[in-house]
């Protein structure tokens, strides 16, 4: 089968999502689709799969133009698409979510279980999935989930399959098993299109790259002869600095201690167990882990947004266990938060409210009851400037603007001030390749300045280039403390998967 | 330049989300008229359908004549607007934090008995006691309205259902108090309250023309307006008005920027009790003088489509009151003149909401291009 998409072109009010795209893939190769958030790439494989009419242009597959009007229409032609964020239902077994819409039945309706079973084995077994039909969804790892998503594609029939960003809810580990199936699903003859922005997967993986700016096709590249830089290159428009550019940590003082802190849930569930570790003024340390490890909590812990169940934190000798976060916030504490849409800002107010929304009652921004917006708004100008935020203006809606700038919006927020101590979670999900080097020099400028920083991560390969010292968290547990300079990607992801490798130099 | 066509643009979304609910009121009359004209039985029977089409036109030319035509009709539009601004702005505040005001009603109940307590409390001149009477009505209703709030902040207890249930037993608690010797009239049986004195009713608003006692709109308009004002400035001028928006956009960034979220839960119900219960305390010592069981009527829940038509911003909110409560002194006029019964303004109102409540609906009868929708008004769910 060949897909052609020809001449697509899809304009939202403002914007042009899509301007006149021209992609084709054939049956046994796999395409990378790169660019930056904001490029188009959603739009794109919307269109695609029968989400967005395009506004121009269309879809061809063998020759015979067609038209999706919705993704019944796609998932018939043979495109199958495994979203980023699973379609699953938690608390039915593999076999009953692989079937659900197209349930083979027999007298009267009844769900035929058997041959839903069979079939899920026989497609596994087809493409090496290893799964069992029987194992309910909620007690699989993600990995595995994901590999259910696509046996779910594949029992539609899909030709050509869509991976939406898969590699960020992976471990190093399951990410080569990913690409094991990806080139199993090539060589069995189907198409797969991998969205992605990160570079070296698509280096890895992909067949040709096609990159995305500005929801253009500005060129695609060949994975044989194409350096990252390259790529990074066209997706911004300008060449970038894609390593983190560092001198060696002036440790100081130590300004966050954790002793034994133990968070557990409303249920009793152990999030975090017996934890310690401390961070000095001018030195990052890094806590990689696979998510859903503990991090979450312990940064919430950290930040006064859940309660510790046993143990100290302290800053600056200070106990602040049982403070709030707003007498956090004003000992010097900074938190960028890992979700920056559900916590970090409010998407309904402006660029210059959400600047001031952790510091609109200090004396600088209020008097008394009443807030100062001359003040706030002056502020906001002079961030935006600094910080380098694209927006139309200080009064546009925060919800509007892409994920880079959104998360620029609170790095200025949070880091505009003197601190004692930041702690910034996944700083740079989801954001664009010009935004994260940017980000990237700030954090490290804080150190500089003699801040202590806490980095949390899941992004393995940033949390090594970005930390002085690495902690590693597994079932809420620290189990290692390394040297990033003196360890390999591999090994850290050992000890992220809860094995102990004796080859890993600890630090 | 650019910023001048950045706030240009800006100025165009907002006045088309406005474009959009002008056009769902109007919608909602088309569809009213088609309404008027199939149950003109009379015209109808004769086969007279021009007759049936004139008899909209009078309906509606009554509606106006009736709500703006005259002194006193202007006089009623505004007496039955003072307490559904009130109650609105009630609606309103409690939205922008993310909360659902069903208890409007409730809180006006209570609101009304504090003021009428205190007015029949009190022996003194008019500017002593009706200010005093008046502030007693927005305590009483704020303290009522914290109940819901606290409940929230304590337990979790949803505010639709705990505001539902307060209405009822505020309900039933004053028709025990109007039973006691304290409120009931001496020469009566039935529950109904003594009159408040002459000096503890609200001046009348058009007072200082000789003669006209039919022009019954009272000064509670004025406390109305400025609520709306001290609702204009709270939202955009203070820390907690800021935190109240912060908070109903999204609890959790609220939460992480150190905001006490469940003292704000407390507040806001606490606000939006303290309106709706100068609601009460404006209907008991302005337009009846006295408190029966239903002086709150319907008028807590019409609040909550008001909040809804104005979006919650303060002069959206005046001004879908106003559009209801001249709907609502146009309509006896109409019953009047034309034979179309008072029922059709309920019937107006419900298609008003139902189309402010389907955007999607009026952009594709009125084939509109602009793409912004606000999603109109929100609160948080069940879950949280």
């Amino acid at each position: 089968m060949k897909l052609e998409l020809r001449g697509i072109t899809k304009s939202f009010p403002g914007v042009v999502a899509n301007d006149n795209v021209n992609l084709e893939l054939n049956t046994g190769e796999v395409l990378s689709l790169i660019g930056e958030n904001g490029a188009g790439k959603s739009t794109l494989m919307s269109v695609l799969y029968g989400m967005y009419k395009p506004d121009e242009g269309e879809i061809v597959i063998d020759g015979t133009p067609l038209v999706f009007a919705s993704p019944a229409d796609a998932i018939a032609a043979g495109i199958g698409m495994v979203h980023q964020h699973f379609m699953l239902v938690p608390v039915f077994t593999v076999a009953e979510n692989v079937v659900l819409g197209v349930e083979p039945t027999g007298a009267l309706g009844k769900l035929n279980i058997d041959e839903a079973r069979r079939m899920v084995r026989e497609i596994s077994d087809k493409y090496n999935l290893d799964l069992d039909p029987d194992a309910v969804i909620e007690d699989l790892p993600v990995g595995v989930q994901q590999r259910v998503e696509i046996v779910k594609v594949l029992l539609r029939d899909a030709k050509v399959v869509v991976f939406d960003e898969p590699t960020a809810v992976l471990t190093p580990r399951e990410i080569i098993e990913f690409f094991e199936i990806v080139k199993t699903l090539v060589s069995a003859g189907r198409g797969v299109v991998f969205i992605t922005h990160k570079l070296k997967e698509a280096l890895n993986i992909a067949d040709r790259i096609a990159v995305l700016r500005r929801g253009k096709v500005v060129g695609e590249a060949d994975p044989k002869t194409a350096t990252e830089s390259q790529i990074a290159e066209m997706m911004v428009g300008r060449p970038v600095q894609l390593t983190v550019e560092k001198s060696s940590a002036q440790a100081g003082d130590v300004v966050l201690k954790v002793t034994d802190l133990t968070v557990l849930d409303a249920d009793g569930r152990t999030h975090v167990e017996s934890v310690s570790f401390e961070v000095h003024a001018g030195e990052i340390v890094g806590i990689a882990g696979v998510q859903g490890n503990g991090q979450t909590e312990l940064v919430e812990a950290l930040t006064g947004l859940r309660k510790a169940t046993s143990g100290v934190i302290a800053l600056d000798g200070k106990d602040l266990t049982h403070s709030n976060p707003r007498e956090r916030h004003q000992m010097g504490m900074a938190h960028i938060p890992e979700d920056r849409q559900r916590q970090g800002l409010v998407g309904g107010l402006s660029v210059a409210e959400n600047l001031v929304l952790t510091r609109y009652h200090d004396d600088q921004f209020s008097h008394g009851v009443i807030v100062d917006w001359d003040a706030a708004n002056a502020k906001a100008e002079t961030l935006i400037t600094e910080y380098d935020i694209r927006t139309p203006n200080k009064e546009t809606g925060v919800g509007t603007l892409s994920g880079g700038n959104q998360q620029k919006v609170i790095v200025a927020r949070e880091l505009s001030r003197d601190l004692r101590l930041t702690i910034a979670a996944q700083p740079t999900r989801g954001v664009d390749v010009g935004s994260i080097e940017y980000i990237h020099s700030r954090i490290v400028k804080e150190r500089d300045a003699g801040t202590a920083v806490l980095i949390v991560s899941t992004e393995l390969e940033e949390v090594m280039a970005l930390s002085d010292r690495l902690l590693v968290m597994y079932r809420g547990k620290v189990v290692a403390e390394l040297d990033p300079k003196k360890v390999t990607p591999m090994e850290v992801g050992l000890y992220m998967a809860g094995s102990r490798p004796d080859s890993a130099v600890s630090a | 330049m650019k910023n001048l066509f950045n706030k240009l643009g800006e100025r165009l979304n907002r006045v088309s989300s406005m474009k959009l609910t002008l056009l769902a009121v109007l919608s909602a009359l088309i569809v009213g008229a088609f309404i008027i004209v199939i149950s003109d039985v009379d015209n109808l029977r004769d086969g007279d359908i021009l007759g049936a089409v004139s008899t909209v036109g009078s309906a509606y030319w009554a509606l106006v004549v009736g709500s703006f035509g005259s002194l006193r009709a202007i006089s009623n539009t505004i007496n039955s607007s003072t307490p559904l601004i009130l109650c609105g702005v009630s609606v309103a505040i409690a939205f922008k934090a993310g909360l659902f005001n069903i208890g409007a009603t409730g809180q006006m109940l209570a609101g009304g008995m504090t003021a009428l307590w205190v007015g029949f409390a009190m022996d003194g001149p008019g500017y002593v006691q009706v200010p005093l009477a008046i502030l007693a009505g927005a305590i009483g209703g704020a303290v009522f309205g914290a109940i819901p709030g606290i409940l929230k902040a304590r337990t979790g207890a949803h505010e639709v259902i705990t505001t539902i249930m307060l209405n009822n037993m505020a309900a039933f608690f004053i028709l025990w108090l109007l039973k006691t010797d304290l409120f009931q009239r001496e020469d009566r049986t039935d529950p109904i309250s003594k009159l408040v004195s002459a000096e503890g009713r609200l001046p009348r608003l058009f007072g200082f023309i000789d003669g006209r006692a039919d022009l019954i709109a009272h000064i509670g308009f004025i406390v109305a307006l400025c609520a709306v004002f001290v609702y204009w400035w709270f939202l955009k001028k203070t820390t907690t008005g800021f935190e109240f928006r912060a908070y109903g956009l999204n609890g959790d960034a609220a939460t992480y920027a150190g905001m006490h979220v469940k003292r704000l839960t407390v507040l806001s119900m606490m606000f939006a009790g303290g309106f709706a219960g100068l609601a009460g305390a404006a209907e008991v010592l302005g337009t009846y003088g006295y408190a029966s069981t239903n002086f709150a009527g319907n008028i807590g829940f019409d609040a909550i489509a008001i909040a809804l038509l104005g979006q919650s911003s303060p002069l959206g909110t005046l001004f879908a009151a106003i559009l209801f409560g001249a709907l609502q002194a146009g309509g006896r006029q109409m019953q009047t003149n034309s034979d179309v019964p008072i029922d059709l303004i309920i019937v107006l109102r419900a298609l008003i909401v139902m189309f402010i409540a389907a955007p999607l609906l009026v952009k594709t009868i009125w084939r509109t291009k602009n793409a912004t929708i606000t999603a109109g008004q929100t609160f948080r769910g069940w879950g949280s």
